[in-house]
C-alpha cells in the first residue's frame, strides 16, 4: 500500500484495518501523533488528510485516500509554523502529549477560518482533550496565530501591490 | 581512583543541606553521602562536579533528578544552576539522569509530619528537619507533593555555585592569579577589572576549562548569589522542553524507537485483584502480527510486531476469569466508607480544640451534613507504557516513571538481577498525577522481555486497561457538626473517611510499612489555620479494599471540598459574606493576602447579572494557600462556568508564568474531577473505561482566568498541586449561589447539567 505523508511517499504492508495512527508511529517510525484514547474521544492522534483534521486513530489506513500531514509535516525546529510559534510565544505545552494534536486541529482551523470567534475555536478544539488543562493558552495562541497569519498576507499583498506598481 | 574520593569529598555541600539537625535519628550513620551514580557513566575527560552538574568539552550538563510530566521541574531545576552557574539557561542541557538513591526528595517527606503547615514551632521545625535523614534513608527518588522546587532549591543553587567556583579555582591555579581576581561570567572565567588582562586572553570557557577541574580541591563554601541579583530565577523562562513539544519531537516513554524492537499489551482480570483460571488464544493467535501470547500474572499478555496488532488480538483471547474479594456493588463500597466513623476505625485527631461536642449538643442552631466524593482515575493523556530489554545479563528500562528507584528494586526483585545491572532511562512523561509513582506497568515489561531475551519489547497499555487498572484517588465521605456565631463559627466537629493511600501505595505496594495515622486522610482538613474556639478534626480509616494512591493534592482533593463547602454552608446559614468570614477567621498573613487578593481579582461584592452566581473557596495544602473564586451563570441549558481567580503564594516565585500555568491546569482538573469525574465499580470491575465515560474538561467549558502570585511566605514550594482543592468547593458554592441548590456530592453532573 502506497502512502503520502508529509510529502514523501511510503510502501507499507499491513493489515488493511489498521488505524493510520499505527501505520505511522509503528511502521514508519513518524512519533508525533499520539496514542491517547484510540476511539475518537482526545484527539491526540489528530493529523491532516488533505489539510483536513481527522483523528487517526480511527481511520483505517486502507481508507486514506489522500496526503497525510502530521505534525512532523507542518513545520521544523528551524521553519516553524504560525501555529507552532504561536505556542512558543504563550508558552503552551505542560507535559505537551496533547499539543501536537492540538496543533494540528488549531492549524486546520486557521486554514479554513482565519479569524476564528471564540465560539469558532470550542467548536474545533473541542475534541481535543488536554488533562493538563492548558486551554487557556491554547485559546490565546490561536487568537496570536490569526493575527500573525494576517499580518503576513497583508505583507505578501504589500509586497505584491509594490511589485505591479 | 582519585575522582571518586574527591567527589565524595565534596559532596559535603549538598549534603550539609539534607542533614541539618539530624542528630537524633543517628546523624553520622546515615552522613556517608551516597555513591554517585554519574561516575559509572561518564566518558573519558567527564568530570563530576557534583551529581547535580556535568561540565565536559561537549557542554554543561544539569540533571533533574525529578521527572519532567508537565510541571516544568526540567526548566526550573536547571534554572536554579544556570543562575549560580553563571550561564544563560539556554547553555545547559537538562538530563533526567539515572535512578539513585543519592536523588533521594527530602522535601516530599517533610509534608509527613503531623504539624499543621503553619506551624513553626521549634518542635515541628525540628521534626521536619529530621525527616530529612529518613527520607534519605529510604533513598526515595520521588516525583511528587509539589516537592520538587522545595527540595531542588538548595540542591540545585549550591551544586551550580560548587561548580562556578571550583571553574573558578581551576583557572586560578592555570593561570597562577589568586582566584579573588576571577570571576565567572557567560559561561566563562575571566579576570575582574581588567579589560586589559582579557585582551591578554585571561578568558576561558568553561568547557576549556574542563580537563583541569579533576584536580581541584575545593576548600570554601561556595557563597549563593543573593536573590536582589538573581538574573534568571524569580523571572519567567522559556521552557526547555517547550520546543520539542511543539514540534512533535519530544520523546515520550511511549516514543522510544529501538532496534528489532517487538510491541506488547496486557489484559489483566477487569476484576480487581482477581486472577485467571484459563485463557484460549486459539483464534488470536491466528491474527496478523501476533508473535506470542501469554499469561502474565493476573492477565495476559500478547506481543506482536505493532501495537495496533497487540491490541486487536488480545480482544480475541477467550478468559476464564476467577473473581475477587471486592465488595459486589458501588452501594457496598459507599456502605463500607460509611461505616468507618467509629472509634474502631478511627485514625487520628490531629485538632482538638474545645468541647465541640458539647457546644453542638447545647445548641438549637448546629448545622449538620454529610458530603461524599467518588473514586477518581488518574487518566494522565499518555496511558502507561514501558520499554524493557534484557541482553546479556543486563536489563535496560525506558518509561516515564516518578519513583525509578522503587521501579529499579522492583527490577532487581523480578529479574534477580544485581542493581548495578539495572539501567532506568526516565523519559518525558504525557501527565503523572501521582500514576505513574506505581510502577506495575514496568514489572510488567520486564516479565515480558524476559521471554525476549536479546529483543527491546515495548509494552502499550491501552486507555481502557488504564482506566479499569489504575490505583485510585479513594472515595471518601465526611460528616460535619457546626454552629455558627455572629461573624464565623463557634464550633466545627468534622469527620472525614476514606481508605488509606499509604496504607495502600506504600504498604502494599512499595513495601514501605507506613505506621501511625495516615496523614493523607484528614490532610487540609485539620491544618487549616482557621480559628474556631471548638474545632474537632478526626479522620477514620475505611478498611482497604479497591486500591488507591495519590491523586494530584491527594488527601486534600476531598478535603478541601468538605472543608470550604461546610464554611460556605455557615456563613450561608447567618447571612454571613463568607470571604469577610474567612479573613475573620484567619490570622495566618499569607493566607490572609492570597484571600484578599482573590476578592480583589473577582470584584467579590459587586453586584452579578440575574442568575449569576460566585463562589469562593480556600485551601492551604503542600504549604501553599490558595484561594479561589468561581463564576458561573445559570443558563436554561445548565450551568456554565464563566471565570476562576486564584490567588497562590509560593513563598518565592522561580518561574511566574510556569506557576500560572500550574495553576490553571490544577485548577481545571480540580474542576473536571468536581463536574464529571467518577469511577464506580460493580462486581470490582471499574464501570468507566475511556474518555467517552470518564470524560474532562474541554476548550468549550474551561473558564477563563485571572491568577496571581504573592510572596509572602517563607519558603520557597511548589505549586504542582496546591491549585486543586480548592476548585470543587468554589464551583458548588458558586453554582449554591446562583441557584439556591447546595451539591453535597460529587461529581456535580449527577445534580446539575453544565454547558
Ligand atoms: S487517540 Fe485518537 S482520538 Fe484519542
Ligand atoms: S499538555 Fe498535557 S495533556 Fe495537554
Amino acid at each position: 500500500m502506497k502512502l503520502v505523508i508529509n510529502n514523501n511517499e511510503h510502501e507499507v504492508d499491513v493489515a488493511p484495518d489498521m488505524p493510520l495512527l499505527w501505520v505511522l508511529r509503528d511502521e514508519l517510525n513518524i512519533k508525533g501523533p499520539k496514542f491517547g484514547c484510540g476511539i475518537a474521544m482526545c484527539g491526540a492522534c489528530t493529523v491532516h488528510l488533505n489539510g483536513h483534521p481527522i483523528r487517526s486513530c480511527s481511520f483505517p489506513v486502507s481508507a486514506v485516500n489522500g496526503n497525510i500531514t502530521t505534525i512532523e509535516g507542518l513545520g521544523s525546529e528551524s521553519s516553524l509554523h504560525a501555529v507552532q510559534k504561536a505556542w512558543l510565544e504563550h508558552q503552551v505545552a505542560q507535559c505537551g502529549y496533547c499539543q501536537s494534536g492540538q496543533i494540528m486541529s488549531a492549524a486546520a482551523l486557521l486554514e479554513k477560518n482565519p479569524s476564528p470567534s471564540d465560539q469558532d475555536i470550542d467548536t474545533a478544539m473541542s475534541g481535543n482533550l488536554c488533562r493538563c488543562g492548558t486551554y487557556p493558552r491554547i485559546k490565546a495562541a490561536i487568537k496570536s496565530a490569526a493575527t500573525s497569519i494576517h499580518e503576513s498576507e497583508l505583507e505578501i499583498t504589500q509586497h505584491d501591490s509594490v511589485e505591479e506598481v | 581512583m582519585g575522582k571518586v574520593a574527591k567527589i565524595t569529598r565534596r559532596t559535603f555541600l549538598v549534603g550539609s543541606v539534607a542533614i541539618a539537625g539530624g542528630a537524633a535519628f543517628g546523624f553520622w550513620k546515615y552522613k556517608q553521602p551516597y555513591k554517585n551514580p554519574l561516575l559509572a557513566d561518564l566518558q573519558d575527560n567527564e568530570m563530576a562536579l557534583t551529581p547535580y552538574v556535568i561540565i565536559s568539552k561537549h557542554g554543561i550538563k544539569v540533571i533533574a533528578a525529578r521527572a519532567e510530566m508537565g510541571q516544568g521541574t526540567y526548566t526550573t531545576l536547571a534554572a536554579m544552576v544556570a543562575e549560580e552557574l553563571m550561564v544563560d539557561l539556554a547553555d545547559v542541557e537538562v538530563i533526567h539522569g539515572p535512578a539513585s538513591k543519592a536523588y533521594y526528595n527530602a522535601a516530599v517527606m517533610e509534608e509527613a509530619v503531623p504539624f499543621a503547615q503553619v506551624n513553626t514551632s521549634a518542635l515541628a521545625r525540628n521534626v521536619r528537619e529530621f525527616t530529612k535523614v529518613p527520607a534519605k534513608f529510604l533513598g526515595m527518588q520521588i516525583t511528587g507533593g509539589s516537592s520538587s522546587t522545595a527540595d531542588g532549591f538548595d540542591k540545585m543553587r549550591i551544586a551550580g555555585a560548587t561548580a562556578r567556583d571550583t571553574l573558578i579555582e581551576a583557572a586560578a591555579i592555570k593561570w597562577g592569579v589568586p582566584n579573588n581576581q576571577l570571576r565567572a561570567q557567560d559561561g566563562h572565567i575571566v579576570a575582574v577589572n581588567s579589560s586589559e588582562r582579557e585582551s591578554q586572553g585571561l578568558s576561558i570557557s568553561y568547557t576549556d576549562l574542563s580537563d583541569f577541574l579533576a584536580d581541584v580541591e575545593l576548600k570554601h563554601e561556595p557563597k549563593l548569589t543573593p536573590q536582589s541579583q538573581w538574573r534568571i530565577l524569580g523571572k519567567s523562562q522559556f521552557r526547555v522542553d517547550m520546543l520539542g513539544k511543539v514540534t512533535g519531537t519530544a520523546e515520550f516513554g511511549v516514543d522510544v524507537e529501538l532496534p528489532n524492537m517487538l510491541h506488547a499489551t496486557v489484559r489483566m482480570n477487569p476484576s480487581l485483584g482477581g486472577s485467571i483460571r484459563s485463557f484460549d488464544a486459539a483464534q488470536a493467535e491466528q491474527e496478523r502480527g501476533v508473535k506470542s501470547i501469554f499469561q502474565l500474572d493476573n492477565g495476559i499478555a500478547v506481543v506482536a510486531t505493532n501495537t495496533w496488532y497487540a491490541f486487536n488480538a488480545i480482544k480475541k483471547v477467550k478468559v476464564d476469569w476467577s473473581d475477587n474479594q471486592i465488595p459486589k456493588t458501588n452501594q457496598k463500597l459507599v456502605e463500607l466508607v460509611q461505616a468507618s466513623f467509629s472509634d474502631e476505625h478511627q485514625d487520628s485527631r490531629f485538632r482538638d480544640e474545645g468541647d465541640c461536642e458539647g457546644v453542638c449538643n447545647d445548641s438549637s442552631e448546629t448545622v449538620s451534613a454529610e458530603y461524599q466524593v467518588p473514586y477518581l482515575a488518574h487518566a494522565a493523556m499518555e496511558p502507561l507504557n514501558a520499554t524493557a530489554l534484557l541482553k546479556e545479563g543486563q536489563l535496560t528500562i525506558w518509561a516515564g516513571n516518578q519513583w525509578p528507584t522503587l521501579a529499579r528494586s522492583k527490577a532487581a526483585e523480578i529479574s534477580g538481577l544485581d542493581e548495578k545491572n539495572i539501567q532506568i532511562h526516565t523519559l518525558m512523561m504525557g501527565g503523572g498525577f501521582g500514576r505513574r509513582l506505581e510502577p506495575v506497568y514496568i514489572e510488567q515489561a520486564i516479565k515480558i522481555a524476559q521471554r525476549f531475551e536479546g529483543q527491546p519489547v515495548k509494552l502499550t497499555w491501552t486507555r481502557e486497561e488504564d482506566t479499569m487498572h489504575d490505583h485510585y484517588r479513594p472515595m471518601a465521605i465526611a460528616r460535619f457538626q457546626a454552629v455558627m456565631g455572629e461573624k464565623s463559627p463557634i464550633a466545627i466537629d468534622l469527620k472525614t473517611a476514606s481508605p488509606s493511600v499509604s496504607a495502600s501505595q506504600m504498604g502494599e505496594r512499595a513495601g514501605i510499612p507506613a505506621m501511625g495515622p495516615d496523614l493523607a486522610i484528614a490532610q487540609s482538613a485539620w491544618d487549616q489555620p482557621y480559628a474556631v474556639p471548638n474545632y474537632r478534626v478526626t479522620g477514620y480509616r475505611t478498611p482497604a479494599s479497591v486500591p488507591v494512591s495519590s491523586w494530584r493534592s491527594v488527601g486534600a482533593s476531598q478535603n478541601g471540598f468538605f472543608h470550604e463547602s461546610m464554611l460556605d454552608e455557615l456563613a450561608v446559614s447567618r447571612n454571613v459574606d463568607p470571604l469577610q468570614m474567612r479573613l475573620d477567621m484567619i490570622s495566618h498573613m499569607p493566607s490572609r493576602k492570597v484571600l484578599e487578593a482573590v476578592g480583589e481579582l473577582s470584584n467579590w461584592g459587586s453586584q452579578l447579572p440575574e442568575g449569576h452566581g460566585r463562589g469562593i473557596a480556600y485551601c492551604l495544602s503542600f504549604g501553599v494557600p490558595v484561594a479561589e473564586v468561581i463564576e458561573v451563570a445559570n443558563t436554561n441549558n445548565g450551568i456554565k462556568i464563566l471565570n476562576a481567580y486564584a490567588a497562590v503564594d509560593v513563598g518565592t516565585a522561580m518561574d511566574p508564568r510556569n506557576i500560572e500555568a500550574q495553576v490553571f491546569g490544577g485548577l481545571n482538573f480540580g474542576l473536571a474531577a468536581a463536574m464529571m469525574g467518577e469511577i464506580t465499580f460493580e462486581r470490582g470491575i471499574a464501570q468507566q473505561s475511556n474518555f467517552h465515560n470518564y470524560n474532562s474538561i474541554r476548550m468549550n467549558q474551561s473558564p477563563d482566568f485571572k491568577i496571581r502570585i504573592l510572596e509572602n511566605g517563607d519558603k520557597v514550594k511548589g505549586i504542582g498541586e496546591p491549585a486543586t482543592p480548592p476548585a470543587a468547593p468554589a464551583l458548588a458554592n458558586a453554582i449554591f449561589n446562583a441557584t439556591g441548590k447546595r451539591i453535597r456530592e460529587l461529581p456535580m453532573n449527577k445534580h446539575v447539567n453544565f454547558v
